[in-house]
């Protein structure tokens, strides 16, 4: 088989010659800031945010018994090898493939947490997270409120790749956090990179809460940092301070952090001013301190995120700084995000909340 | 104890007999309830007194319609199917234009033409024997590995590929990834890429056309085993029975769901078993015996459309290719273990071999058309490759059948935005206005 493929691939590039090569695939959108800044001292190792998320289970499967790892295509690592080598490192009876059913997964942990486990579960593309809606928002989220604080499904982690990849049209590229965030009972979260990820991800696993982990997929090759091998936890509920200026405050997560450093350099170069940058990481609950702090100061805020405008998080976040910030405010809060459509396959480049829409919306803010 | 199938439908009958010579084997002397049959709602059964455990073993597994054999010949000449010699080289050519896509296109993404492929390979004869048995006017729900039938309903070469570069030629107008192909001029619903989704809506689809005076309808929907384990699946079995629709529940099993293989996506005797204890007529076929494929399609259109009933076809298979090009399945399995579903039990070799039996084929034909099916490929990417992707104002049309102003609005922003910084996006490669 794999002789004839081999054959057959070079007689067709053969034919392929002639063919004009027109449609590229498109390059990344951002830039990767890496994380200079390690959460703790001791020794390091270079790694991307795939394995950054695989040091993390791999420490928690080493220091909890309990902890399960499972879900779609697991034991051979999952689709983006975030589990690669726990299988035979932790045997097959805590890292092991799932039936194909998100809704059987999501039950499935909630039963775990129930009886005492710590269960990791990955949802194979958070675009899939639907049928599992129920279970999470219906169960996981109240359970604990419904049994009066005698029961709950804490040491659940629903881990889930999200957010644009470059082709992954309507559904291997939702960024689905808002709807999530729209229920008491759940925490959420999105890593911009490998040192967040393994932090805030050991934090989710040993949270009292159920916890939501999105992780941009984007972001498992294509971002690497020197990473502290030793177990840490980065604290939930709050933002972090990236960049620090006085003329706006520009609030994002996941990869849009990037594109936000990225702006923020563009508009010190171009128009001489600094901004702050925040990353939220936590999407519920979201950290208003830092966020309103910053407002007061710059009296000016972006907030960008891929997710369609109407009803994003971004809509919690403007409401917020607005009743809190109002006095300070100089300019309208400004949303730069994905528009009002599915995502598109090959319009991914307009669709975006790229770099130049940011850019551009920043110095309407500045001037307003 | 053992229940005795034919190559036939299951009926739910013959598992209430089942249950009945089970008690009977164990049924006392005395006499329950006057010998009369439990009246519960829920279950109409005897009673016994004995308590007996029922599990996969207590019944035969569900067997293996096949017509041909490896060599092409026909096994029972009762069971050839009556087609004509013109058709039944369409069928061959349509299987062979379909290999020689897909080897086209995996390679044309991996150098980068395109950004996503899934191959069909072990499947063509499901895909082909069963469009083949179907009318045209069948509706078809695809999960997404089933581009022959499109190809033999009449969607061309040209379509598929305009498809899968998301020019301003394909009709899913460039918003979803390759592979994901729609007609709505030959009864294909557009694929989408969640999975088994598509089970209840085909149901749906079903209730719909039995509600027409006179239809002559059918749907037929495709999933693959894995698929069947979503929640979905089990709700389209039970609405398809209980709501007496004429769908064709269609299973592909080609053993692996991307990495997982049928034994851990379930226990039991596979998915014909869940057909007779939902009350659905179910038959399992091998799926790389295309006759065998249409035979059962033929049949359970036939009984779908006439009494208004659900019919659960599986179909055994193997995947002989890569879930898709985003897999590389040397990372689970051997290429032993590919070995001979792509030799003795490729549906397009056994097919091929019963051509030539029945003097319709030969080498020189065989060879001549292989080269003019992948000339077919080659020249429409050729061709697709020039031409542009839609204009971008596409992204924001079909959201609604209106669009409402705060689109128009979102529109207008990125007009804007476009005429100041047209540098940084590649129009050059999409219409203008």
């Amino acid at each position: 088989m794999s002789s004839a493929i081999r054959k057959n691939c070079f007689l067709i590039s053969k034919l392929f010659k002639n063919v004009n090569n027109c449609s590229k695939r498109l390059s990344s959108h951002f830039i990767y800031f890496p994380d200079n800044e390690k959460p703790v001292d001791g020794e390091t190792s270079k790694m991307n945010m795939m394995q950054a998320i695989n040091n993390a289970m791999d420490i928690t499967l080493k220091n909890d018994p309990t902890a399960v790892v499972f879900g779609e295509d697991v034991a051979f690592g999952g689709v983006f090898r975030c589990a690669l080598g726990l299988q035979e490192k932790y045997g097959k009876d805590r890292v092991f493939n799932t039936p194909l059913c998100e809704q059987g997964i999501a039950g499935f942990g909630i039963g775990l947490a129930t009886a005492g486990a710590t269960a990791i579960a990955e949802i194979q593309f958070a675009d899939y997270i639907f049928p599992a809606f129920d279970q999470l928002v219906n169960e996981a989220a109240k359970a604990r409120y419904r049994s009066g604080g005698q029961f709950d499904c804490g040491a659940l982690t629903v881990r889930t790749p999200c957010s644009a990849v470059g082709h992954g049209g309507l559904y291997h590229s939702q960024s689905p956090e808002a709807f999530f965030a729209h229920v008491p009972g759940l925490k959420v979260v999105v890593p911009r990179g490998p040192i967040a990820a393994k932090g805030l991800l050991l934090s989710c696993i040993r949270e009292r809460d159920p916890c939501i982990f999105l992780e941009p997929k984007i972001l498992y090759r294509s971002a690497a940092e020197e990473v502290p091998l030793e177990d840490y936890t980065l604290p939930l509920g709050e933002a972090q301070l990236l960049k620090e200026g006085d003329a706006a405050t520009l609030i994002g997560w996941g990869t849009q952090v990037h594109v936000l450093l990225e702006v923020a350099q563009m508009a010190e170069e171009e128009l001489g001013i600094k901004c702050d940058v925040i990353d939220l990481q936590s999407i519920l609950p979201w950290d208003e301190d830092t966020v309103c702090n910053s407002v007061k100061k710059t009296g000016r805020c972006l907030i960008s995120h891929e997710a369609p405008l109407t009803s994003g998080f971004g809509a919690e976040l403007a409401a917020t700084i607005q009743e809190e910030c109002f006095l300070h405010l100089e300019a309208p809060i400004a949303r730069v995000t994905g528009w009002d459509a599915p995502f598109p396959h090959v319009f991914e480049p307009f669709y975006l909340p790229d770099k130049w829409r940011c850019y551009h919306t920043l110095a309407e803010l500045v001037k307003y | 104890m053992a229940l005795k199938t034919s190559a036939g439908f299951l009926r739910l009958k013959h598992l209430k007999q089942v249950v009945r010579l089970l008690s009977a084997h164990t049924r006392p002397e005395t006499v329950i309830n006057g010998g009369k049959p439990a009246e519960f709602p829920g279950a109409k059964a005897p009673y016994v007194t004995q308590m007996k455990f029922l599990n996969e073993t207590s019944y035969d597994p569900i067997p293996i319609y096949r017509v041909m054999e490896n060599n092409g010949e026909i096994i029972d000449s009762r069971e050839e199917p009556n087609i004509e010699n013109e058709t039944l080289i369409n069928m061959y050519n349509t299987m062979v234009q379909l290999n020689n896509m897909d080897k086209i296109l995996y390679e044309s993404q991996r150098q980068g033409r395109i950004s996503f492929y899934m191959t069909n390979y072990c499947e063509e004869g499901i895909h082909v024997g069963s469009a083949a048995a179907l009318s045209p006017r069948d509706l078809v729900f695809a999960q997404y590995r089933e581009v022959g039938v499109f190809l033999y309903r009449g969607v061309t070469v040209t379509e598929l590929v305009n498809q899968c570069y998301g020019n301003h030629e394909d009709p899913g107008k460039g918003r979803q990834m390759p592979v994901h192909y729609g007609s709505k001029q030959f009864n294909l619903v557009t694929i989408s890429s969640p999975l088994a989704t598509q089970m209840p809506q085909a149901v749906g689809a079903a209730y719909a056309f039995k509600r027409v005076p006179n239809n002559d309808r059918c749907v037929i929907c495709f999933f693959g085993e894995g698929a069947a384990s979503e929640g979905d699946a089990h709700a389209a079995f039970n609405f398809a029975a209980t709501l007496d629709c004429p769908v064709i529940m269609f299973c592909r099993n080609n053993g692996y769901a991307i990495s997982t293989p049928a034994i851990e996506q379930y226990r039991g005797d596979g998915i014909a078993a869940r057909g007779p204890s939902l009350g659905i007529q179910t038959v399992r076929v091998d799926g790389t015996d295309l006759l065998a494929v249409y035979n059962a399609v033929s049949r359970a259109r036939e009984y779908a459309v006439t009494n208004n009933k659900p019919v659960l076809i599986e179909a055994m298979s193997y995947r002989v290719g890569h879930h898709s090009t985003s897999d590389d399945s040397s990372a689970y399995r051997s290429l032993e273990e590919i070995k001979k579903w792509n030799t003795d039990e490729s549906p397009v070799q056994k097919f091929k071999l019963y051509l030539e039996h029945k003097g319709l084929w030969d080498v020189e034909s065989d060879k001549t058309w292989n080269k003019e099916a992948r000339n077919i490929v080659i020249k429409t990417m050729q061709e697709a490759e020039k031409k542009k992707l839609p204009n971008w104002k596409e992204m924001l049309e079909d959201v609604y059948y209106d669009m409402p102003p705060r689109i128009q609005k979102q529109m207008q922003q990125m007009e804007e935005h476009l005429k100041k910084y047209p540098e940084h996006y590649p129009l050059d490669q999409y219409q203008s206005d």
